[in-house]
């Protein structure tokens, strides 16, 4: 289980989240949703540690992990999918495998499986990461953050630019790992495709908690969508 | 005077030169690549090392080479200790900004330097090669019986001298090994194409920078301790290595470690051809117009990736 609790944090001295918090539960599949600017790729980084937490505490599967150095986050079983894929581009598929299975100590059958789940990268094994199409990529980038063996997985912007195949690839892992009572935080732009796969939907407005409501709720309110994102 | 022998002396002293440069700038290109750290104080490191050979090879009686040998294994390690403990009091408390991390080496270099005049003195030192047979350069000439070989007076090297070349040659491709076939290379790499997604995968970047500043120092400290038999240890030997290094890994390409070592063998011989056959002045001023060039049509460096 992932808990935010009243965090805030920025850039600098520049000041994003003003007193956000969030809980997802194992199983659950939750869409922060909001314009850009609006602070959710800074919830995803202060989850990881990538930014200082300047009050609020982050809580995962009853641990509190704010304050930890940013390289003991992931120990404690949190998956990252950033934006924009960002894998180790110059190193292979399998290297960029290798690294998330040391992150906590994943044996091969870890590997076996994530390989399972995306046959193509097992045929790009050697091949460089940046060698990769886009779609390819994101398997790579969600393949690594597997290898982890996560209890929560954090997926930004997952399906950008990437073409309707791929999404569906992804889609299914994602739901994949909801089944098997992995606590899923997925930023999306888009709404359709958050409606088919979130559970619960949480708005985001500059920096501060909007609406929570289930993915049911907002399939017949569209007021609201308009109203934070303006679609 | 006939340019053949010449031209293999001056080669010769070229690769010894090119081994040694590229020893001590792939250590400052390995820091850069990795750490984004312009460690203005290698050349200090460099001057460590070359002193701490003395200090160990005077303090170690029997042969020379027993004195070279532990200077060889523990002024690199001494050396590289006392980089990591820099990074760790010092770099790491200003978060390897780029601006303030040169600042604080210049700092560092300053320290290194006062600190080894005050305890070591301004004299400079020789520490004695294991061994250094001289070994003649042969040449042909053409006579009445055809070619035959012939011994050019005053054309010749020393055994210590190959020996610096291939312990360089040893020393670089074990590097080249670390980086490309064992984790922690293969950590090292992750850490240098991005430091974020690196902590994001469980990965002590702060260790890792430790390990990389402590490894650049201690490779300067190698190539050190290999040329202080040729060259005295003095407390302001470290310039000249810094500046070089500098040139190899501008034209080389900041971080690029196959950039760094063709480089520094083009600069090494370069710079021994014609300092024998023209002057040293002149083969500085076209070590400074080359990095010149490179840095305006291709400011990258030879290997080097633009950055995006």
């Amino acid at each position: 289980m992932l808990e935010l609790d009243q965090i805030d944090t920025g850039y600098g001295r520049a000041q994003v989240l003003r007193g956000f918090s969030l809980r997802v539960e194992p199983g659950e599949i939750l869409c922060l949703f909001g314009r850009n600017g609006a602070g959710k790729t800074t919830v995803m980084k202060a989850i990881m540690g990538l930014l200082p937490l300047w009050s609020g505490e982050v809580t995962v599967d009853g641990t509190p992990t704010g304050r930890l150095p940013a390289h003991k986050v992931p120990l404690q079983g949190v998956g990252y999918v950033p934006q924009g894929r960002r894998l180790f581009s110059e190193l292979t598929v399998a290297q960029n495998i290798e690294i998330g299975l040391r992150a906590r100590g994943s044996g091969p059958e870890v590997e076996e499986e994530v390989l399972a789940l995306f046959p193509r990268l097992r045929e790009r094994y050697r091949q460089r990461a940046e060698t990769l199409s886009g779609g390819e990529q994101q398997m790579l980038a969600t393949a690594r953050a597997l290898c982890l063996r996560p209890k929560v997985l954090l997926l930004d912007e997952p399906t950008e630019g990437l073409q309707p195949s791929m999404i569906e690839a992804i889609r299914q892992v994602i739901t994949a790992m909801r089944d098997r009572g992995v606590a899923v935080l997925l930023v999306e732009q888009r709404v359709d495709a958050v409606l088919t796969v979130a559970d619960r939907v949480a708005f985001i407005e500059n920096g501060r908690n909007g609406e929570v409501m289930s993915a049911q709720a907002l399939r017949t309110d569209h007021a609201i969508v308009e109203r934070y994102i303006g679609v | 005077m006939e340019l053949g022998p010449y031209l293999v002396l001056a080669t010769l002293e070229g690769a010894v030169m090119a081994a040694v440069l590229a020893l001590t700038a792939c250590g400052l290109s390995l820091v850069f690549g990795v750490m984004r750290v312009v460690n203005v104080a290698h050349g200090e490191f460099f001057m460590l090392g070359a002193v701490f050979a003395w200090w160990i090879a005077s303090h170690i009686g029997g042969a020379p080479a027993w004195g070279f040998v532990a200077a060889l294994i523990l002024a690199p390690l001494i050396v590289g200790a006392i980089a990591a403990a820099a990074d760790m009091t010092v770099l790491r408390r200003i978060d390897y900004d780029p601006e303030r991390t040169i600042v604080a080496t210049i700092g560092l270099l300053y320290i290194l330097q006062q600190a080894t005049l005050m305890t070591y003195g301004p004299d400079a030192r020789p520490v004695e090669a294991p061994f250094n047979t001289r070994i003649a350069i042969p040449w042909v000439e053409w006579t009445e019986a055809g070619w035959a070989l012939y011994w050019p007076w005053g054309v010749a090297t020393t055994s210590y001298k190959m020996f610096v070349i291939a312990a360089a040659v040893a020393v670089l491709a074990g590097l080249w090994g670390l980086m490309t076939r064992t984790r922690i290379g293969l950590l090292m790499r992750a850490t240098q194409l991005d430091r974020d997604m690196a902590l994001a995968f469980g990965i002590p970047v702060e260790r890792v920078y430790a390990l990389v500043f402590g490894l650049g120092a201690g490779l300067a400290a190698l190539a050190a301790v290999l040329i202080v038999p040729i060259q005295q240890a003095h407390y302001l030997m470290g310039h000249d290595p810094l500046l070089l290094s500098f040139i190899v890994v501008i034209i080389g390409g900041l971080g690029s470690l196959p950039g760094t070592i063709l480089a520094a063998i083009l600069i090494g011989l370069t710079d021994s051809l014609v300092s024998v056959f023209f002057s040293p002045t002149l083969a500085k001023i076209l070590a400074t117009l080359l990095v010149a060039l490179v840095l305006v049509f291709r400011p990258q460096g030879l290997f080097g990736s633009r950055a995006s």
